[in-house]
């Protein structure tokens, strides 16, 4: 009895391990969807203050490959992961579509852009989680791949930075242009 | 050409280690001298090998040599050279050759320095420590190579995150790898007594320094990225209970406790086998750390370029060192035991109620850190645990902690006198409700948890205080008697004093700041003037500005304080080109009573007016000078001649050392 207590640091940290090793396998960077290889969930959006009347709906999502991010002014990940969405932007790789999630202030969102860039080809506003539930979102930033069939095919949590791109999103990108 | 030196530094420093590792260990069981004195001459040319491949890959930072892809990914030529030097830890490749490179100085100090080991031991030890490093040497070689070629070369670097480009985080990182790998020199200790199957006084006294060392290098390391975090993030936070700062915590918590045991073991011969688990677990959470901000299984901001694969080699790594040790631990630690008998209430007991509650808080922080992986990985969905459940937990552990840490020195050892003790705390209860009152009465009421911290910090600051009185015999004796004492007081008994005085302050400081921070988020035209807790600061106008690699606009605010100007503060909102990342550079005005503390955001191109926070902190700078007067008391108390004398010689020495040796 004695002796079993000095085995039980070894068996606590055996048991942690194996989850560790089980994490590998949900990742959650590179966690699949529940939508993954479904198509995007019906949803239709409000635009966000000053962009005009368009919102952002899932009718607006077939024909071309894109990416639709989620991110809220509030979010510190995303004001990390905003100069590279920026510099896709710039090199005009692939549209990228934005949710303006879980804002309290309608204001915030369009602020935010203003100050740092606005790097969306439409931004749809959902402050209430309409489509972010719809999309299974668990945490911002979140990004899907969409295909030409308005299919998501993958879905990145967390930000992206220059070797997600390379190694994963880009690649996946031009696979399903191919296709 | 500099570069492949690096490279193949390296590689040889592998090979070091691997001999390192096992010709020692096999001298030492077969008791063989010149096996055993291998380790010596293996860990200093394991240090000069680790150390030229670091000064290789500085060198190609330095020189922004952009045909390095480690350099071309994370450094850029217009960038200041303190920042250049900096990035080489500010990656994953380069800051794992920094953790290479400081185990292998802690190694080579025991061998330098270690003269006064039994051979056996130090034998043993190094062959441990170069375990480790032969694991991490593998690891960088095999699956992340800072000295990878780039073909072609890129035209320019693709700059270091501008965030991490701040002094307070250019020297975090070594900071902390200097605690987490400082940690490796108790857990070689460790495994080496277990493998002698000998635990006692002068082994404790061994451990003790490099704990000590190890636990203040962490602290400083924490303070300074809790201190970044605090005016570089620019909302006025310091700590968020992030999944990378739980990282370093529990280590911190860990090592705070085995520093408590070692004494125990030292002093009265008992708990030993606890202190050896304590030394394993402290290990195994610096290198859960490093794991966790590498392999991608909990996400975080913090958060290295993750990869699987790196995760996994680090995982089956963690399981062999960790794994193996407590394996090790489980066969051979039965015969540990100590000896020394003590009632509950001694001051075994109160070092045995801090390494509890040490360990619980521990547990606390690692089931909410692995939380959302278990509730994954059993399918109950994707959670997240954030700031409220650490601070549920967390914080009623520490108030029996620091309630009981006042008693404990007081406290004599094997026996206690608790009512004595609390008549002799009489000043500190007195203390308590004076503080209680008129922190009432400042904020009028405000939060419960404001009160109660600060009650917490008062008891424990009068009360070391009460306990230093008592050891010098103030008040009770002609004051140059308690000079005299003052003066024969070994240097770790006040190294004691001064660090618990300085969590009172810290606890002081953490206290203010989450409890009575007052924050303004407001437009602000040039003139206007906002009043946050008794400050006006008038917003003086904005206007652009220009750095070395960077541009933004700086703003001035002036505060006044019944008229009279107390700071001026010039915050700035930056951005780097390299990067087109902004970033804010929040202006701080640190008062005895509290930070005034000042954000500047956009300007709205309509009205002309800024987006401007304001704050005002109190007490949180108490928090770094406490942590400071920590790290004050852990140098003190390193400074202890029995350290630096080395244990005089094994008080019990037993027969079966002879034959082991």
């Amino acid at each position: 009895m004695k002796r079993l207590i000095y085995v039980a640091p070894l068996a606590v940290f055996l048991v942690i391990a194996a989850f560790f090793y089980k994490g590998f396998d949900l990742n959650p960077r590179a966690l699949p969807s529940m939508l993954t290889g479904q198509p995007v969930p019906p949803f239709d959006l409000p635009p966000i203050k000053g962009r005009g009347d368009k919102g952002f709906a899932d009718t607006d999502l077939p024909g071309e490959v894109s990416l639709v991010n989620v991110f809220g002014s509030w979010c510190v990940a995303c004001q990390v992961e905003h100069p590279f969405l920026m510099g896709l932007k710039e090199r005009g790789l692939v549209p990228i579509h934005g949710i303006d999630w879980k804002e309290t202030d309608p204001d915030a969102g369009p602020r935010w852009l203003k100050r740092f860039g606005d790097p969306y080809t439409l931004v749809g506003a959902d402050p209430d989680s309409r489509a972010a539930i719809a999309f299974g979102v668990t945490g911002a930033p979140e990004t899907f791949v969409v295909d030409r069939a308005g299919i998501v095919r993958y879905k990145h949590v967390g930000p992206i930075d220059a070797e997600d791109w390379e190694d994963t999103l880009w690649p996946v990108i031009r696979e399903l242009r191919k296709e | 050409m500099i570069v492949e030196s690096g490279h193949f530094a390296l590689v040889l420093a592998l090979f070091v280690a691997v001999v390192q590792a096992t010709v020692p260990l096999i001298g030492a069981q077969r008791g063989d001298a010149a096996w055993m004195a291998v380790a010596r001459p293996a860990a200093l040319a394991q240090v000069f090998l680790v150390a030229v491949a670091f000064a290789c890959l500085t060198y190609a930072y330095v020189t922004s040599d952009f045909s390095v892809l480690n350099v071309a990914r994370n450094s850029h030529s217009a960038k200041p050279l303190i920042y250049k030097i900096s990035g080489v830890w500010g990656n994953h490749e380069g800051s794992m050759v920094l953790w290479v490179l400081i185990l292998a100085v802690f190694g080579s100090a025991v061998a330098a320095f270690g003269g006064n080991l039994p051979p056996g031991l130090r034998a043993r030890a190094l062959a441990v420590q170069a375990m480790i490093a032969a694991g991490f040497l593998m690891f960088i070689l095999f699956t992340s190579n800072p000295f990878e070629r780039l073909v072609p070369p890129a035209v320019d670097g693709q700059g270091l995150n501008p965030l991490l480009q701040d002094p307070g985080l250019a020297f975090h990182p070594p900071f902390l790898y200097l605690g987490y790998v400082g940690f490796s020199m108790a857990f070689s200790f460790a495994i080496a007594a277990l493998i002698e199957g000998r635990v006692d006084a002068a082994w404790a006294r061994w451990v003790r320094p490099w704990t000590l060392a190890a636990w203040a290098f962490l602290t400083i390391g924490i303070g300074l990225g809790s201190w970044w975090a605090y005016y570089e993030l620019g909302w006025g936070g310091w700590w968020f209970w992030d999944p990378v700062e739980n990282a370093s915590f529990m280590p911190w918590l860990a090592g705070t406790a085995l520093l408590h045991s070692s004494i125990v073991v030292e002093k009265r011969d008992t708990m030993r086998a606890w202190t050896v688990l304590l030394a394993i677990v402290t290990f195994t959470l610096s290198l859960l750390g490093t794991f966790l901000v590498r392999s991608g299984v909990l996400t975080s901001v913090h958060a290295f370029a993750t990869d699987p694969e790196r995760g996994l080699f680090i995982l089956i790594l963690m399981i062999i060192v960790s794994g193996g040790s407590l394996a090790l631990f489980a066969w051979r630690g039965p015969s540990l035991r100590g000896a020394g008998l003590f009632q509950p209430v001694s001051r075994e007991g109160s070092l045995l109620l801090n390494n509890l509650l040490m360990t619980v808080a521990t547990a606390v922080v690692l089931l909410g850190t692995l939380y959302p992986l278990f509730a994954d990985a059993v399918g109950a969905g994707k959670v997240s645990v954030g700031a409220p459940f650490f601070n549920i937990v967390f914080i009623p552990l520490m108030v029996p902690m620091i309630a009981a840490m006042a008693v404990g020195p007081l406290l004599s050892w094997k026996r206690g006198d608790l009512g004595g003790a609390m008549t002799r705390l009489w000043a500190a209860g007195v203390a308590v409700l004076a503080a209680a009152a008129v922190t009432w009465w400042v904020h009028e009421g405000g939060p419960l948890l404001g009160l109660v911290g600060i009650a917490l910090a008062t008891w424990l600051a009068v009360g070391t205080l009460v306990e230093l009185a008592e050891r010098l015999r103030l008040f009770r004796e002609p004051l140059a008697d308690s000079l005299r004492r003052a003066a024969r007081q070994p240097r770790a008994a006040w190294g004691m004093s001064v660090a618990h005085m300085g969590l009172a302050i810290a606890v002081a400081g953490m206290t203010g700041a989450g409890a009575w921070k007052v924050e303004s988020i407001q437009a602000m035209q040039p003139g206007e003037t906002v009043t946050v807790s008794g400050y006006d600061f008038t917003f003086e106008g904005a206007g652009p500005i220009i750095g070395p690699n960077y541009m933004g606009v700086g703003g001035t605010f002036t505060v006044r304080r019944g008229g009279d100007v107390v700071a001026v503060l010039r915050p700035e909102k930056r951005t780097y080109p390299v990067r087109n990342m902004p970033t804010t550079e929040a202006a701080i005005h640190t008062l005895f009573t509290g930070d005034l503390y000042a954000v500047i955001g956009d300007r709205d191109e309509d009205t002309g007016a800024y987006v401007t926070r304001l704050y005002f902190n109190p007490l949180v700078a108490w928090m770094w000078g406490g942590g400071l007067i920590m790290v004050a008391g852990g140098a003190l108390s390193l400074s202890d001649r029995r350290f630096r004398v080395g244990a005089p010689a094994r008080r019990r020495r037993p027969a079966a050392a002879a034959a082991s040796a």
